[in-house]
Order: structure tokens, then C-alpha cells, then sequence
């Protein structure tokens, strides 16, 4: 096991800057999400950490050993690909061996070791298979397994989990972060799904455009978004963001012209970044909403555009003006389709963002 | 293996699996009559025709010619006469450079160079590649006349372009169609019909998903082992293919007789040669049907051998 080092890392391809002067730190044992939206270069990065690909700049560290030009066969990593690249001429048993065979390990230890790792991993008695005779799920098991099987000091995941349907993904899920806890190897794991990168990771990378936007625990990420585009990017629904100016003096913020929310108690809160320029962005989550079907002082007037049973809570989705607030709630009734009601604000827990879309305060 | 809609799919109620191909109507019939007649005349017939032949003593003239007599298996007895049919310009040798033609241009030449060169270029783009690949696919569809023309040129003994650089680097002045002629058409062939194999290879190795090379790439796996473990057992339907095609191709060749017609003293005498002598310059037309049919039948032997064993990987995999 080892940590892993990029330090300005960056990657092109022709034009395309397709990783942009990425600088991570992974520490020994730590399980590190890379998430961002299809293109946003996660695959890249990770490729870049293999060997796979090399930089146009910068510099990769594997434990203390620099490894920015080195083939990945020097790097001591495992990695499992998004369509698990297991051989369909070879059984599971060869499948998961493979590594094994090509570091010259006996065929009798290399049996021993595969059965191993497969009945840890509850397909020991499929290695006589071939990958087109085993489910999805169990083809990812075994891909996970021939990355394991090799004992690498680093794991890399390109978004193992993504051809699974949604049932066996959870359980797949339960069963990574399992197995992470249990080796206690260091991982990368990429993906685009934001629940599951908070469910597994220590920590995750948010990126963007080849960028790293965000990186903090998940709990951080989520409560704390540094800037609209993770605001965006974390959380189901996500949060809303509506653009609005600020009015500190009468200590009122204002959407759209006509609708304003007073923020005379936390006008010390936001006094500082006022001085940043008049045009904002205000986050709220929509379980930090409230909905009532009278106006009530605080209050700003909506009307119900859709309402969606997530079973158990509602989200309902107003409309402010031009703009589609959703709000989650949690009762057994939701209000009629455009009806007036209602929204407050729980102004504590909402974020003002910058023109530049970064979070002040 | 369904590939994609064939069939609209809005018929209700209409098992469109049993629904009858636009061919087995009448109409079909109708429709696929110029074909068939076209392949029963020009296909058919004349196999028969050569079947009938090869046990009659037909020549082009004389008494033979108009009233041709049966004679039973004489015409196939003559061609494996074991005592004759190894001597220059006999049935047996003419196999015999067939085989080593065959063995050479087809299996160690162009499988082996379009293996190698599909190979090199793998996941390579660039301008290395086009040229090679250009030249390769010129090699194979410029006309046979002009290709034996150019390499007439080429391997000219005081004035090709071959041996002005051969005796530039002081290597003397071989004379290629006279003192290596089976090496000589065997290079040619080599080069003539390599962009099949180039082709048929390099779209193989672009079926194989890169995270496939990458896994190995990722574990240490060297090149070679690579090539055994995964390319090679992946890529074996088509090299299967790529083999009996060229095969068939190579024996039946005829292009090397522009070359050097079949001489010097039958060193290159290939069996489609020995025929074309045999039926057209001798006027033997019952010896030449006989030679036809045994033609024929080695290579109704090869395909067939061949289908058994795609079945065979076909079961496998
Ligand atoms: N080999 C390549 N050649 C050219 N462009 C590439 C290559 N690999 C990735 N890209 C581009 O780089 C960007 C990032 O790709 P990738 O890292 O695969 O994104 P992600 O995994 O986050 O979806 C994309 O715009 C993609 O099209
Ligand atoms: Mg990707």
C-alpha cells in the first residue's frame, strides 16, 4: 500500500485539455472518489495514475517512488475497468489468475491464491466458467478479484458499478466498501454517480472540465459546496440555485425583481461579501425549504408547477417567478398543481455565491 | 443473433418468424430466375460439361476432336502415372511447386506479413501506416498485366530497378526469374496479395476492446505474451478465415505465368499453369478437364476441411 501523489498534473489531447493542473494527494489506505460528469476527465486522471497515459506536464508519485514516465507494469497497480475486460476465452479461474501467470507464479499456487480471493468474493465455485456464463454481478466480482488477487499497493476503479442495474449496484456497493474497509488498500474510484461516490469514499474529488472544483470528505461536499458547480452536482434532487441581488441595507435579497427575502438578522453574516459585486447566486437544498398553504411573515408567494411521490416525502417543484424552486416534502399530503403557496426559506442554511460562481462567506 | 428490425414490427398478432423471406414466394422464384439461370449456365454446365470431358480423349483437332471416345479413368491414370509423374513438366511436380507456392506466398508470406504488419500498426496512426497500407491495397487491385509488367521491370537482370541497387551496394547482378524463379514469383505473390491479410488483421485487432490490452498492459504482460494469450486466441476465427482464403487463392494464382511461364524447365510450372498447357497449348481437352477435376476436388477438400473447423470454433467460444 501507498499514497499517491499529482502534483500539476496535466493532460492533452490536441486541443482538449482533457486534466487541467490537477494537484491530489490520496494518503495510504484512503478510498478517494473521483466524481464529475461524463467528459469532466476522471477516466483521464485515472489513466494517468496507471501509466496508461502521460502527462503533458507535471508529476506523479506512487509511495515515495516518482513514476510520471514509467509503463504501468513498473507502477504495481490494479485496476478494473468499466466493462471489466475479463478474456471470454479463459475461465474465471485463468480470468483472475492472469495476473498471476504473467509474474511467473506456479500454476498449483496460483490456483490456491485465486480460490482464495474468489470465495471471499462468493464466486469459488464459478471459476470453471467462462465470463459469458456468469451474470453482470458476478463478472464484476471477478474483475475485482483479479485486481485483487495480485496484492498491487494501489487501486484504481473506472466506474466498476456502472453497467449494473440498480439492485445489484447497491449491493455491489455494500460489498466494495466491505471489501475496502477489510484490505484497507489504497483506491481510486471514479464515477459520475454522486450517491455513490459519498456512500464509499474517504474522500471525494469533485471535477469539472478537467478541473478539481471540490475536495473534502463527503459530508463536507455536500453541506458545503465551494462553488454553484458542486452545488449542483451533489445531492437528488440538487440544490437550487437562484440568481438575485442583494440589498444590504435594507437588508433584503432579491430574486427576480419582485420577491424578496429579508436577511436583517444575518445581515452581519453576508455584509462581507456584498462588497464582491451585485450579482449573486443563492443555494438552498430543498429539504431546507419549507411550505406552508398561508402566507406567514418571511414567506415568499409560489405556485406548484409538478409534484413527483419519492414515497414517504414529496418533492414538489414551485415556480418563483422565472425561476423553479424544488422542495422536499416531508408529509403525507402535497399540495394541488398551481396552487399558491408558500415558501420559507431556512436562511441559515443557505449559501450565497459569486458572480465567478466560488461560495463567500 | 438478432440484427436489429428486418421486419416491420407493427404487425399484431403476426408471428414474424415464420413470416416467409421475400424469396420463397413466386415472385421470388421469379425474381431470382435470371440469376440462377445465369449460374446454371455459365457455373454449372461447364462442370458437368468438364466432368464428362475428363473421361473422354477430346482434342481441339483431328479425329478426337469430332468423335470424341470414352476412356473410362485413362486421363487421371496418366496424371498420377507414379513412374512419369514427378519428372519436369508432369502432374506431380507441378503439385509439388504448387505446395511450396502455396506454403510460402500464402502461409509464411502474405498470413505472416499481414499478421506482422497488422500488428506493428495496431492503435498507430500516422503516415507510416497509410503509405503502408496504401501500397498493399495498390499492390492487390492494379491489374495483373501491369503488376507482372512493373515486376518484369523490377527484377530485370541489367537494367531492373532491383539489381541497379543491388550492384549500387556492390551485391552483384542476380538473375532473379532465372536462378530463383519459385523464390522470385513466391515474393511476388508475397507482395501482390498481402492487403487482404493486412486488412482482415487490422479490423480484427480493432474488434478487440482496448481495456482487453490495457489489463495486460496494467499486470506486465510483454508483447509476445500478450499476442498468445489474448490477440492470438481472439483473432482466431479470422486468421481460420484469412488462411483457407488465401489458400484457395494462391493455388488457383495464374498471374506468375506472366512472369516467367511457368519456366525456366517448369521450375515454376504451378498447377493452374500445368492445365492452361495442358488444355490450351497441347489441346488435351480430356487430360486438362482430368487435371480441372482434381483441382477442383482439393479445393472442395480445403473449404470443407475449413467450415468443419470454423464450426468446430464456433462451438467453442
Ligand atoms: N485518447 C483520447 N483522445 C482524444 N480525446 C480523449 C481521449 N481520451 C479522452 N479524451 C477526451 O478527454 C476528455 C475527458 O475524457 P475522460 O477522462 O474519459 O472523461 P470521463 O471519464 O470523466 O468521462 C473527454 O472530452 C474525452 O473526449
Ligand atoms: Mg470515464
Amino acid at each position: 500500500m501507498a499514497k499517491i501523489l499529482l502534483e500539476h498534473v496535466t493532460k492533452r489531447f490536441g486541443e482538449l485539455i482533457a486534466v487541467n493542473d490537477v494537484t491530489l494527494e490520496v494518503h495510504d489506505g484512503e478510498f478517494v472518489a473521483l466524481l464529475g460528469p461524463s467528459g469532466c476527465g476522471k477516466t483521464t486522471t485515472l489513466r494517468l495514475i496507471a501509466g496508461l497515459e502521460v502527462p503533458n506536464a507535471g508529476r506523479i508519485q506512487i509511495g515515495e517512488r516518482e513514476v510520471t514516465h514509467l509503463p504501468p507494469r513498473e507502477r504495481d497497480v490494479a485496476m478494473v475497468f468499466q466493462d471489466y475486460a475479463l478474456y471470454p476465452h479463459m475461465t474465471l479461474l485463468d480470468n483472475i489468475g492472469y495476473p498471476l501467470k504473467v509474474r511467473g507464479v506456479g500454476r498449483r499456487e496460483m490456483v490456491g491464491r485465486v480460490t482464495e480471493v474468489a470465495q471471499k468474493l462468493q464466486i469459488g465455485d464459478l471459476l470453471q466458467r467462462r465470463p459469458a456464463q456468469v451474470s453482470g454481478g458476478q463478472q464484476q466480482r471477478a474483475s475485482v478479484a483479479r485486481a485483487l488477487v495480485h496484492q498491487a499497493q494501489v487501486f484504481l476503479f473506472d466506474e466498476p458499478l456502472s453497467n449494473l442495474d440498480a439492485k445489484l449496484r447497491l449491493e455491489a456497493r455494500a460489498f466494495l466498501k466491505h471489501l475496502q474497509r477489510e484490505v484497507g488498500v489504497t483506491a481510486v474510484y471514479v464515477t459520475h454517480d454522486q450517491a455513490e461516490a459519498m456512500a464509499l469514499a474517504d474522500r471525494i474529488v469533485v471535477m469539472n472540465y478537467g478541473k478539481i472544483m471540490q475536495i473534502g470528505d463527503p459530508l463536507q461536499v455536500y453541506s458545503r459546496p465551494a462553488n454553484t458547480f458542486v452545488a449542483s452536482f451533489m445531492g437528488n434532487p440538487p440544490m437550487n440555485l437562484l440568481p438575485c441581488r442583494v440589498d444590504l441595507a435594507a437588508g433584503k435579497i432579491i430574486f427576480d425583481d419582485d420577491y424578496m427575502l429579508d436577511i436583517a438578522a444575518h445581515r452581519e453574516r453576508w455584509s462581507a461579501a456584498i462588497s464582491n459585486g451585485p450579482q449573486f447566486t443563492l443555494g438552498i437544498r430543498p429539504e431546507h425549504i419549507s411550505i406552508s398553504p398561508t402566507q406567514l411573515p418571511g414567506t415568499i408567494p409560489s405556485q406548484v408547477y409538478a409534484v413527483q411521490p419519492l414515497g414517504g416525502e414529496w418533492l414538489v417543484v414551485t415556480q418563483v417567478g422565472r425561476e423553479l424552486v424544488s422542495v422536499r416534502l416531508f408529509q403525507d399530503e402535497a399540495p394541488p398543481l398551481a396552487e399558491t403557496v408558500w415558501l420559507r426559506f431556512d436562511l441559515a442554511r443557505t449559501f450565497l455565491y459569486g458572480s465567478d460562481g466560488e461560495l463567500l462567506q | 443473433m438478432q440484427f436489429g428490425p428486418l421486419y416491420v414490427s407493427d404487425t399484431e398478432g403476426y408471428d414474424v418468424e415464420k413470416r416467409p423471406g421475400i424469396f420463397s414466394g413466386k415472385i421470388g422464384v421469379a425474381f431470382l430466375a435470371p440469376a440462377l439461370v445465369f449460374v446454371a449456365i455459365f457455373l454449372i454446365l461447364p462442370f458437368f460439361w468438364i466432368f464428362y470431358l475428363s473421361f473422354t480423349n477430346r482434342t481441339l483437332t483431328g479425329i478426337t476432336a469430332a468423335h470424341p471416345e470414352f476412356v473410362g479413368l485413362a486421363n487421371y491414370e496418366r496424371l498420377f502415372d507414379t513412374d512419369r509423374w514427378m519428372r519436369l513438366g508432369e502432374f506431380g511436380n507441378a503439385l509439388w511447386i504448387t505446395a511450396r507456392f502455396v506454403l510460402g506466398s500464402a502461409i509464411l508470406g502474405q498470413a505472416v506479413v499481414g499478421l506482422t504488419i497488422a500488428w506493428f500498426f495496431y492503435r498507430r496512426k500516422g503516415f507510416l501506416r497509410e503509405l503502408v497500407f496504401t501500397t498493399a491495397v495498390l499492390a492487390w487491385i492494379i491489374p495483373e498485366v501491369v503488376v507482372a509488367f512493373a515486376w518484369s521491370a523490377f527484377l530485370d537482370v541489367d537494367r531492373g530497378t532491383l539489381n541497379t541497387i543491388l550492384a549500387a551496394l556492390g551485391l552483384g547482378k542476380p538473375d532473379w526469374l532465372f536462378d530463383h524463379p519459385l523464390l522470385s514469383i513466391i515474393i511476388f505473390n508475397t507482395w501482390r496479395g498481402s492487403a487482404f491479410s493486412i486488412l482482415l488483421f487490422s479490423s480484427a485487432l480493432e474488434t478487440i476492446p482496448p481495456s482487453y490490452v490495457e489489463t495486460a498492459d496494467v499486470v506486465g504482460a510483454s508483447g509476445w505474451r500478450k499476442f498468445r494469450d489474448i490477440f492470438f486466441p481472439l483473432m482466431r476465427g479470422h486468421i481460420l478465415t484469412d488462411l483457407i482464403l488465401i489458400t484457395l487463392w494462391t493455388f488457383n494464382v495464374f498471374t506468375p505465368f506472366l512472369l516467367t511461364g511457368g519456366g525456366p524447365r517448369f521450375k515454376t510450372e504451378l498447377v493452374s499453369i500445368y492445365t492452361y498447357r495442358t488444355a490450351f497449348k497441347f489441346f488435351e481437352f480430356g487430360k486438362g478437364s482430368a487435371i480441372a477435376v482434381v483441382m477442383m476436388l482439393i479445393n472442395l477438400t480445403l473449404a470443407m476441411g475449413y467450415l468443419i473447423m470454423l464450426r468446430r470454433q464456433k462451438v467453442a467460444s
